[in-house]
């Protein structure tokens, strides 16, 4: 009797305990959420529409988020070749993004979920994500640092406020033993060593992984791999772009003799005034 | 009512850019008739804390407890959320910065508040909605941000909006809290070695593969050491492992704003500019006369980098001799 309610009190009170423990006794295989963005290549000339509201997509291509692919994508998949498991990834966003989907196949991950709806608030998006990951059994949520577009750094934290995960953010390596994980993270001034057990959320920044290029197999192989629609949940968007502009543009160079470097100095103390 | 401003310190002591948040937390609650307070989750002396009422905070919280010697994300926005409510804070500010950006989206799904991540300037009201201006695509856009929601979570660009003193004084108090437990345990930590750290040095002196090779970077340290800045690269210039991948700016590495940004043998691509062009003034050094780099520049030096660099340095070591 004593036993069944405290077994009850744990499956009531500490559901990611619970969570833990199952993938302990059971050995079964990792599963990694790697979460993509859509982003324009970032050789796109900004401009805007409708009176300076809307961003211009008029001929702009578009890629996955660079911190996505380069590295959470691509450790998640390293991990698996590796250790065995499963990658989905995950996208919030409307059917074109079915482009940068079938690619983050093609580079290797098994499956798919789009959650059919407007990413244009990220408290909105990591909702939907945390409600996602809730139905599921995944161990790792992996996201980039940051979106090179709105440059929030929100998403991957807000999910793991959302889940009650621990949150890892800046991370440049990820090491898996059963369902310990290392990591390398930055932090301010310097870096450091960590440890910690699944399941957790984690930003991924230069240094985890080197990006791939999807090869013919992967290609072909993407063509048939599922992706999974799923509608969004009702949740608020708290916030909005109301409007944009472009950075003052400099008001043209000034050019010093390389034989008076004193002159650049003396410009940049008295004219500049920044040394 | 209240704006509470997250302070963040490292191994004791203030950054600038904890100041410009505590002024910034202050000139908002001006804006709607409250007061600011700010908080501090490290072992600061009382003195210290005292000096940001000098910004204009009116309480200043610290939390000494060990369990906050390492930093979790998680832990530190449950104990933000926890002084929050005590003190009926509705607006939570924090520097945009290694640790803000952990913390803040933590606590903005905690709260349930609406987040602007990287402010650029004071807020503009409407009732209660608010908006704010931030940049957007690495720096090649600005965009106007509104928030509706009651709570609201703002983390303040480094360098942009200026700490600004005022005749205020605070009171320091110690609040209690429950510290939850961390699940993270921290193996090792890597100081980078006493260097200036990028995104908060006021000058930097970052160069490409003009360079031709890492042996050439003698030059380039030379200057920073002699101004007081921070080194940078190109990315190529990391990828090849000519330097370390910590100092790669632009779009796909940080973002950096200082005061002075002297680039040497970078082309000034598009995905580098837009790292870099928060800088307030941009000197180029590069011996080809249409590189890209100049049309984005204040000040330039068409010449060969390895003529120009150690006369500007000794032009340099003058001035500094001087002052
Ligand atoms: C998706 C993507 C993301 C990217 N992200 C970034 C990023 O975040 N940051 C970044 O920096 N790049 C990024 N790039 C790369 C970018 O496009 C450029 O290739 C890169 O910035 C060029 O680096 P560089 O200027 O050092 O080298 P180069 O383009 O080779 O330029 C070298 C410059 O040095 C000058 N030079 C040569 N010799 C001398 C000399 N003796 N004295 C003076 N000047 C000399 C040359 O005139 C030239 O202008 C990205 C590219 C892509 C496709």
């Amino acid at each position: 009797m004593i036993t069944l309610t405290s077994t009850l009190f744990f499956y009531f009170y500490r559901p990611s305990e619970m969570h833990r423990n199952k993938r302990q006794n059971t050995n079964e295989i990792m599963k990694f959420l790697v979460c993509i963005s859509k982003a324009p290549d970032t050789t796109t000339k900004i401009s805007f529409t409708d009176n300076s509201t809307k961003f211009n997509n008029d001929k702009v291509q578009f890629i996955i988020n660079p911190y996505d692919e380069w590295y959470a994508l691509v450790r998640a998949i390293e991990l698996k070749e590796k250790l065995g498991g499963t990658v989905t990834v995950l996208n919030v966003g409307a059917a074109d993004n079915e482009a940068i989907i079938r690619k983050a196949l093609a580079i290797g991950a098994d499956d798919a979920v789009r959650i059919d709806a407007e990413p244009d608030d990220a408290l909105f998006v990591a909702s939907q994500i945390a409600q996602h990951v809730k139905s599921e059994t995944y161990d790792i949520v992996l996201c980039g640092k940051e979106t090179i577009d709105y440059n929030g750094s929100e998403v991957g934290g807000m999910i793991a406020g959302f889940l009650d995960w621990t949150f890892v953010s800046l991370a440049t390596s990820l090491e898996l033993n059963g369902n310990t994980a290392t990591l390398n993270r930055e932090i301010a001034g310097g870096h450091e060593v960590i440890e910690l057990t699944t399941p957790f959320v984690l930003s991924a920044a230069k240094g985890m992984a080197e990006a791939r290029i999807p090869n013919m197999r992967g290609i072909m192989a993407a063509r048939t791999k599922p992706i999974k629609v799923i509608s969004p949940v009702s949740a608020e968007k708290f916030s909005s772009i109301v409007s944009y502009e472009l950075p003052k543009e400099k008001s043209g160079v000034k050019l010093i003799s390389p034989e008076h470097p004193d002159e650049l100095v003396n410009l940049l103390q008295n004219e500049a005034k920044v040394i | 009512m209240s704006v509470l401003v997250f302070v963040e310190s490292t191994n004791g002591s203030f950054k600038k850019s904890a100041f410009e948040a505590v002024s910034y937390g202050a000139r908002i609650a001006a804006q709607i008739g409250t007061e600011a307070h700010a908080v501090a989750l490290e072992n600061i002396p009382d003195d210290m804390l005292k000096s940001l009422g000098e910004y204009g905070a009116s309480k200043v919280c610290s939390i000494k407890n060990d369990s906050l010697k390492n930093f979790d994300a998680n832990v530190f926005a449950s104990v933000i959320n926890d002084i929050a409510a005590k003190l009926s804070a509705t607006i939570v500010i924090f520097s945009m910065s290694y640790s803000g950006k952990a913390i803040a989206p933590v606590l903005a799904a905690k709260m349930n508040a609406g987040m602007v991540p990287g402010a650029i300037d004071l807020p503009k009201w409407e009732g209660s909605e608010m908006k704010v201006n931030k940049n957007v695509f690495s720096g090649k856009a600005i965009a106007t941000y509104a928030l509706h929601s009651e709570k609201k979570i703002i983390c303040l660009t480094p360098n942009t909006v200026a700490a600004e003193k005022t005749e205020n004084k605070s009171s320091v108090e110690s609040i209690d809290v429950t510290v939850p437990v961390s699940k993270i345990t921290v193996k090792e930590v890597v100081k980078a070695g006493g260097k200036i750290s990028l995104t908060d040095a006021d000058i930097v002196v970052s160069a490409g593969r003009g360079m031709k090779g890492p042996e050439n970077w003698g030059m380039i340290e030379e200057m920073a050491n002699i101004l007081g800045a921070a080194t940078a690269c190109s990315r190529p210039v990391a990828d090849i492992h000519w330097r370390p991948h910590e100092e790669h700016v632009g779009q796909t590495g940080l973002t950096v704003r200082p005061n002075l940004y002297i680039a040497i043998g970078i082309s000034g691509a598009i995905q580098h500019l837009a790292g870099v062009n928060g800088s307030k003034v941009i000197v180029v050094i590069n011996k080809d006369p249409e590189a890209p780099f100049f049309k984005a520049a204040d000040y330039g030096i068409v010449g060969d980098a390895f003529e120009v660099v150690p006369k500007l340095n000794e032009a340099f070591k003058k001035f500094k001799s001087a002052v």
